[in-house]
C-alpha cells in the first residue's frame, strides 16, 4: 500500500551546546488511514522526528515524500502552503489565538488557503464543531473557554482544511483522563470514518496502546514497529 | 500569493485587543505630525512676515542715477600714457544729473517688456521738516498715488487716510508716524518744508505711515510727484527713481544687469540688496526643520518600541500561525500593516490637530506697534506642509514596523511552540 507520508534516513544533528545526532537514520512509512503513536523517553528525539516530518524543520539531512513527492529542499513558501492545505496540527498547549473567537480561529488556515469563499468557510468551521460537540462556543473568546474544549477546537482548526495527515505533539498530555478520553475518541473517529492518517507523539500508555500502530523510540533510533 | 484580508483582519484584532497601546502609539505621531504642522506653519508664517516686512520696501528692480566718479579718468584718454601705471590722487565724483535721462519714454519702453508688470516712478529730495526753531532733515518722495497703490505694499502701512487722499489735495503729504511724533502732529494738520531751495512750503497731512522701520518712520514723507517736482522747480520729465516689479522675482538679477547695461544706469535687484536677509530665512528655515524631524523622530521609536514590545508577546501566536500555514512574509505583513494603521491613523490625526493648532494661532491676538495692519499671529497654512507631514507619518511608521516584523518573519515556530 501507498505511503502518505514517508521519511528516508532521516539525520539529525544538533551543534548547541556540543556537536550530538539527535536522529539516526530513521526510515518509516504512514499508510492512508493508519493512526500511529510514537512512543519513547524524553530527549529520545521523537518530538524532533515529528518537527521534521511537518516540514517546520528543515534542517535535517535525508528526504521526506509526502504522497511520492519530494518534500526536502523546498522553499519555505511552498513548505507554509504545503502545511497549510495537507497538514494539521494539534499541541499538547492548545496554541490558539486568545484574541480571535473560537470560531475565527478555526476559520483561519481556510481563509489563507482561500480555496472557499468565507461564508462557505464558516459553513465548514461550524460543521467542523459541531461534529466536535463544541458548535455551542462558536463566538466565545478562545481564552475564555476550558482547556478540553481548546483542545477540540484545536482540533477543529487541523481539519478545517481537510488535511491528508494530523499530527499531534503530545495532545492530551496537557488534560486530565476523561478529556484525554474524549480527544482519543475523536482521533479514532476520524481515522476510522473519514480515514484520516494520523502521527501523535505520547508519553500516555493507555493512549498508544489503543492505536493502530506504535513506533518506539529511544536515542535517536526506532527500536520496533 | 498574499491573502490581504486575512492579513488585514488579523492585524485589526491585534490592534483592538490592544487598544490602550495602539492609543499610545497613535498619539505619538499625532503629537509628533501635529507639532510638524503647528511649528511649520506657524514658523514660516512668521518668516514670511518678518521678511516682508523688510522686502516689502524694497522693488524687484530700483533704477536711479548715482553719484560716482567715472570709470575712465581723462588720463587713460591720452594715448602714450595708456601702456603705463597711472595713479591718481583724490578723484572726485563727475558732476551728474540725478534725474533719469529720458524718463518718460524709458517707462515707454520698458512696460513692452512682458517680463515687467508695474514700472512705478519716483522723484525723491532731501527736505527739512520745520517746527518751530528746529529742523529735522528726511526724505520726501513724489509718487503717482494710483500706481503705488496698485503696485507696492504702501496702502498697507498707512495709520489713518489713504494714498488715495493724496489724489484729492493738491498739497496733501503722507508723513512718517515718527515725524509726526516728534513734532506732535495729527492728520489735518499743517507741517512746513524747507526745500534744497531754501524755500519755505506749507502742506496738509491728509495721513501717517508706519513701516515699523523706524529709520524710514523717522525720516520719510508721501507726497504727489507734480507737488516734488514743483518744489525743485522741474519740469513733467524730471524723474529720479524707477521702481519696477516683475512677474517672476527669480528674473530680478538678470533684468537688472540688462537695464544696467543697456541705459547707463544703476540697477538694484532684490537679491542683491537684502542678501543678508536670505542668510537669516534660511539659517530660521533649518532650524524649524531640525525640531520637527527631532519630534517626527521621537514618535517614530515610540512605534517601533511598541511593536517589539507586541512581538514579544506575540511570539505563541506567530509560532501558531506558521504553523497553520502562514509563511513568513505574511507575518511580516501582519506587523508591517500594524505599523501602518498606527501612522495613517495616527498621522491623520496629526494632521487635523495641527490644523486646529494653527488655526487657533492664526486667532490669536498679536499687536505689535511695528506693524499696524497685523492683528492676530501670522501663519503658513500650505497644503504642501500637509502633504510632507503624512508622509514622514508613514515613512517613520513603515521604518519603526520594519525591523520588528522583519524579526517577526525570522522567528521559527519549532523552538517557540518546542520552548513551551
Amino acid at each position: 500500500m501507498k505511503y502518505v507520508l514517508e521519511a528516508k534516513n532521516i539525520n539529525k544533528y544538533f551543534k548547541k551546546p556540543k556537536p550530538f545526532q539527535v536522529l539516526k537514520d530513521i526510515s518509516f512509512g504512514i499508510k492512508k488511514g493508519e493512526f500511529t503513536s510514537i512512543m519513547g523517553k524524553s530527549g529520545c528525539g521523537k518530538s524532533t522526528l515529528l518537527y521534521i516530518l511537518s516540514t517546520m524543520d528543515t534542517d535535517y539531512k535525508g528526504a521526506l515524500y509526502f504522497n511520492d513527492t519530494l518534500i526536502t529542499g523546498q522553499d519555505k513558501k511552498f513548505l507554509s502552503r504545503f502545511r497549510n492545505e495537507h497538514i494539521g496540527f494539534v499541541f499538547q498547549f492548545h496554541y490558539l489565538l486568545a484574541e480571535f473567537s473560537v470560531l475565527e480561529n478555526v476559520m483561519l488556515p481556510a481563509k489563507k488557503l482561500a480555496q472557499f469563499s468565507k461564508d462557505e468557510i464558516e459553513v465548514k468551521a461550524i460543521e467542523k464543531l459541531k461534529m466536535l460537540g463544541i458548535e455551542k462556543l462558536a463566538l466565545k473568546k478562545a481564552s475564555q473557554i476550558s482547556g478540553g474544549e481548546k483542545q477540540r477546537v484545536a482540533i477543529a482548526r487541523a481539519l478545517i482544511n481537510e488535511p491528508s495527515i494530523i499530527m499531534g505533539d503530545e495532545p492530551t498530555g496537557n488534560l486530565d483522563s476523561h478529556n484525554a478520553l474524549n480527544v482519543f475518541d475523536i482521533f479514532k473517529k476520524l481515522s476510522l470514518k473519514e480515514g484520516l492518517s494520523l502521527l501523535i507523539v505520547t508519553h500516555d500508555h493507555d493512549f498508544a496502546k489503543k492505536t493502530d500502530r506504535i513506533i518506539e523510540m529511544s536515542d535517536g533510533c526506532i527500536r520496533n514497529s | 500569493m498574499i491573502n490581504w484580508s486575512v492579513i488585514l483582519s488579523i492585524a485589526k484584532t491585534h490592534l483592538l485587543s490592544r487598544f490602550k497601546q495602539t492609543v499610545v502609539a497613535a498619539l505619538g505621531v499625532t503629537f509628533g505630525i501635529g507639532s510638524y504642522i503647528t511649528l511649520v506653519c506657524f514658523m514660516t508664517g512668521l518668516n514670511r512676515m518678518l521678511d516682508s516686512l523688510i522686502l516689502n520696501q524694497t522693488p524687484h528692480i530700483h533704477v536711479f542715477n548715482e553719484v560716482e566718479p567715472s570709470k575712465k579718468q581723462p588720463i587713460t584718454y591720452d594715448k602714450a600714457l595708456v601702456s603705463g601705471f597711472n595713479i591718481i590722487h583724490s578723484i572726485k565724483p563727475k558732476q551728474n544729473q540725478l534725474r533719469i535721462t529720458n524718463a518718460l519714454p524709458l517707462m515707454q519702453y520698458l512696460n513692452k517688456n512682458p517680463d515687467i508688470l508695474s514700472v512705478v516712478p519716483q522723484v525723491k529730495t532731501q527736505v527739512f521738516y520745520k517746527s518751530g526753531a528746529t529742523e529735522i532733515s528726511g526724505l520726501i518722495i513724489g509718487i503717482d498715488p494710483l500706481k503705488e497703490s496698485r503696485f507696492s505694499n504702501l496702502d498697507d502701512y498707512i495709520l489713518n487716510g489713504s494714498s488715495q487722499s493724496l489724489l484729492n489735495s493738491s498739497n496733501g503729504i503722507l508723513l512718517g508716524s515718527g515725524i509726526a511724533k516728534k513734532m506732535v502732529l495729527q492728520v489735518g494738520d499743517r507741517i512746513q518744508l524747507i526745500t534744497p531751495g531754501n524755500e519755505l512750503l506749507s502742506l496738509k497731512i491728509v495721513g501717517l505711515f508706519q513701516t515699523g522701520i523706524a529709520e524710514i518712520d523717522d525720516s520719510r514723507s508721501y507726497t504727489k510727484i507734480s507737488k516734488v517736482q514743483q518744489i525743485l522747480m522741474q519740469p513733467k520729465n524730471y524723474i529720479t527713481d524707477l521702481n519696477i516689479n516683475l512677474k517672476d522675482i527669480q528674473q530680478a538679477s538678470r533684468i537688472a544687469q540688462e537695464i544696467a547695461t543697456q541705459h547707463h544706469l544703476n540697477a538694484v535687484d532684490i537679491n542683491t540688496a537684502n542678501a543678508q536677509f536670505e542668510t537669516g530665512t534660511t539659517i530660521r528655515n533649518l532650524i524649524t526643520y531640525a525640531v520637527s524631524i527631532t519630534l517626527l523622530i521621537v514618535a517614530g521609536f515610540g512605534i517601533y518600541n511598541i511593536l517589539n514590545m507586541l512581538i514579544y508577546e506575540k511570539m505563541n501566536d506567530i509560532a501558531i500561525l506558521k504553523a497553520t500555514g502562514f509563511s513568513g512574509i505574511d507575518v511580516q505583513y501582519i506587523f508591517m500593516s500594524q505599523a501602518l494603521i498606527i501612522g495613517i491613523v495616527g498621522g491623520i490625526l496629526g494632521l487635523l490637530l495641527g490644523l486646529g493648532l494653527t488655526l487657533l494661532i492664526d486667532q490669536t491676538p498679536f499687536n505689535t506697534e511695528a506693524l499696524p495692519t497685523i492683528t492676530t499671529y501670522p501663519i503658513n497654512n500650505n497644503p504642501v506642509f500637509y502633504l510632507i507631514g503624512i508622509l514622514f507619518a508613514l515613512f517613520s511608521t513603515f521604518l519603526a514596523g520594519l525591523l520588528p516584523s522583519i524579526k517577526a518573519k525570522n522567528i521559527d515556530p519549532v523552538s517557540i511552540i518546542r520552548g513551551q
